[in-house]
């Protein structure tokens, strides 16, 4: 199975958990697992999983922001939120 | 491919989360028979004769409710040989309907051209073909006579299937270590992955480790390949080599009761696949509680998930990447728990091998044995079907 080039993370656009991901509760945040390309991710702050659980609620990954995170923390966020997309637990919605 | 971290605030390291244990285990190993018609002698669960008392199908398919339940996201399904199992189609299809993604390891005798493209039309399944030598000469020393060519078959069914992207499994030892490049060149003309994974002192292996496991220039040698290649899968296995530099990629450190488990033919739960043994034993799923009730309550899984003590370690400037290795290495051996790995970067094991008082442990298992019950020399002469003939 060869990967599709995934679409560049943009905090202007609307992100949604992508549907071949499952995630489960842990306490440290949670496992992300993506049934197609088969890869474990750990999503290491309960912040960031309801940021990611609730992308697809918000017409951009920003408002997404302002509405989870503290202003402070945007940056590192973001940050996350471009990894997710890169090993696509995240997709453009 | 191991796991990625991505972390935006985290005040605790992961590992540390991971070792006082997750909710549910990431790395589930199921061996569904210990029925097998190879006689590897580095069989982990020293396979060989199927237990009359092995689950059935209905309880099988209790258990994928279960993770389910539990959102285990994969198991790893073994033996045994899996394939010998006539409800192991119904079984792996149950599986993946409920989205509990299959990795199965086979030996691929039973790979049949017809069953190779059965398992390309389900989804989310994955398939490793065991191979232990880029040769026959070499693969045969351990896994018996013809069952190199039988695994080279399997392959081109599955390649022929358009099963895609497939795994070829291999143990590293003394003898195919040297061949490493070619079993990549095998992987690469199947656009398969290689995974290699250690070689532990376990099941039959308890007795032919000394003469197969690597020596301290070969697992150096080791070291820097899987460096070199981090798209080879180990699954996390050769973490002891992390104390020789850079930690190789994945989580460092033993899983066992804590994200590792196994859930035996016959539903014995085992901290790992490589510890079966009573006194890793943490229960059963036909206990009233499980396979969930065993994983939360048991005495064992809760005693691995406190803090564990480094012992002879403690002072090791590579503790944090190695962790004292692997507490079935150790076992076996007949080395302390919280001591140095047997197979310590740093020749600490070599001493504790040489100074220890017991020899290595004796496992339970199910080698097929003559009538007197004496077991039959291993590998015994292979008889199975050709899989292009079936
Ligand atoms: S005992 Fe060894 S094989 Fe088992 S989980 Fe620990 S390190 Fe891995
Ligand atoms: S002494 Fe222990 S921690 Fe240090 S490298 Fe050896 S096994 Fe690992």
């Amino acid at each position: 199975m060869r990967r599709l080039l995934s679409e560049p993370f943009a905090v202007d656009r609307p992100w949604r958990l992508n549907p071949l991901v499952a995630l489960r509760d842990e306490s440290f945040g949670a496992l992300a697992y993506h049934y197609g390309n088969r890869r474990l991710v750990f999503l290491k702050s309960r912040t960031l999983v309801t940021l990611v659980s609730s992308l697809h609620e918000y017409p951009s990954a920003a408002e997404a922001l302002d509405a989870h995170v503290p202003e402070a923390q945007h940056t590192s966020y973001a940050r996350a939120l471009e990894r997710l997309a890169a090993s696509e637990v995240i997709d453009a919605a | 491919m191991p796991p990625e971290h991505v972390r935006a605030v985290s005040p605790v390291p992961l590992k540390d989360r991971f070792s006082q244990g997750l909710d549910a285990p990431i790395c589930l190993t199921w061996e569904l028979t210990y029925a097998c018609n190879l006689a590897c002698v580095h069989c982990l669960s020293s396979s060989g004769r199927r237990d009359p008392d092995e689950l059935s199908l209905d309880e099988a398919r209790g258990i994928v409710d279960h993770m389910v339940d539990m959102k285990v996201f994969y198991v790893n399904i073994g033996g045994g040989e899996p394939m010998v199992r006539s409800d192991f189609f119904d079984l792996v299809s149950y599986a993946v309907e409920r989205r509990v993604g299959v990795k199965f390891s086979t030996n691929g005798t039973r790979m049949t051209p017809a069953r190779a493209r059965r398992l390309a039309a389900l989804d989310y399944l994955d398939v490793q073909i065991s191979i232990d030598g880029a040769t026959a000469a070499t693969n045969d020393l351990v896994r018996g006579e013809g069952s190199y060519e039988a695994a080279r078959r399997a392959m081109d069914n599955l390649a022929s299937a358009g099963f895609g992207q497939f795994k070829v499994s291999v143990v590293v030892t003394r003898q195919n270590v040297e061949e490493l490049d070619a079993l990549a060149a095998i992987a690469d003309e199947y656009g398969a992955q290689l995974r290699l994974t250690r070689l532990r002192p376990s099941g039959r292996a308890v007795d032919s480790w000394e003469a197969l496991h690597p020596t301290a220039v070969q697992q150096r040698m080791l070291y820097h390949w899987l460096a070199e290649r981090p798209g080879v899968l180990t699954g996390d296995s050769f973490f002891h080599l992390s104390a020789l530099g850079e930690p190789l990629e994945g989580l460092n450190l033993c899983g066992a009761g804590r994200v590792v488990c196994l859930i035996d033919p016959v539903g014995d739960v085992y901290a790992c696949p490589f510890v079966i043994d009573r006194q890793f034993l943490a229960g059963n799923v036909r206990d009233p509680g499980g396979f969930p009730g065993v994983w939360r309550e048991s005495s064992l899984f809760r005693s691995l998930r406190q803090p564990q003590s480094a012992g002879a370690c403690a002072s090791c400037g590579s503790f944090d990447a190695c962790g004292g290795g692997c507490m079935a290495a150790k076992f076996f051996t007949g080395l302390p728990l919280d001591g140095p790995d047997p197979e310590c970067v740093h020749g600490h094991g070599e001493a504790a091998l040489a100074a220890r008082g017991t020899s290595p442990r004796a496992s339970i298992g199910h080698s097929k044995v003559a009538r007197d019950g004496t077991p039959l020399p291993v590998p015994t002469p292979v008889r199975f079907r050709s899989p292009a003939r079936t």
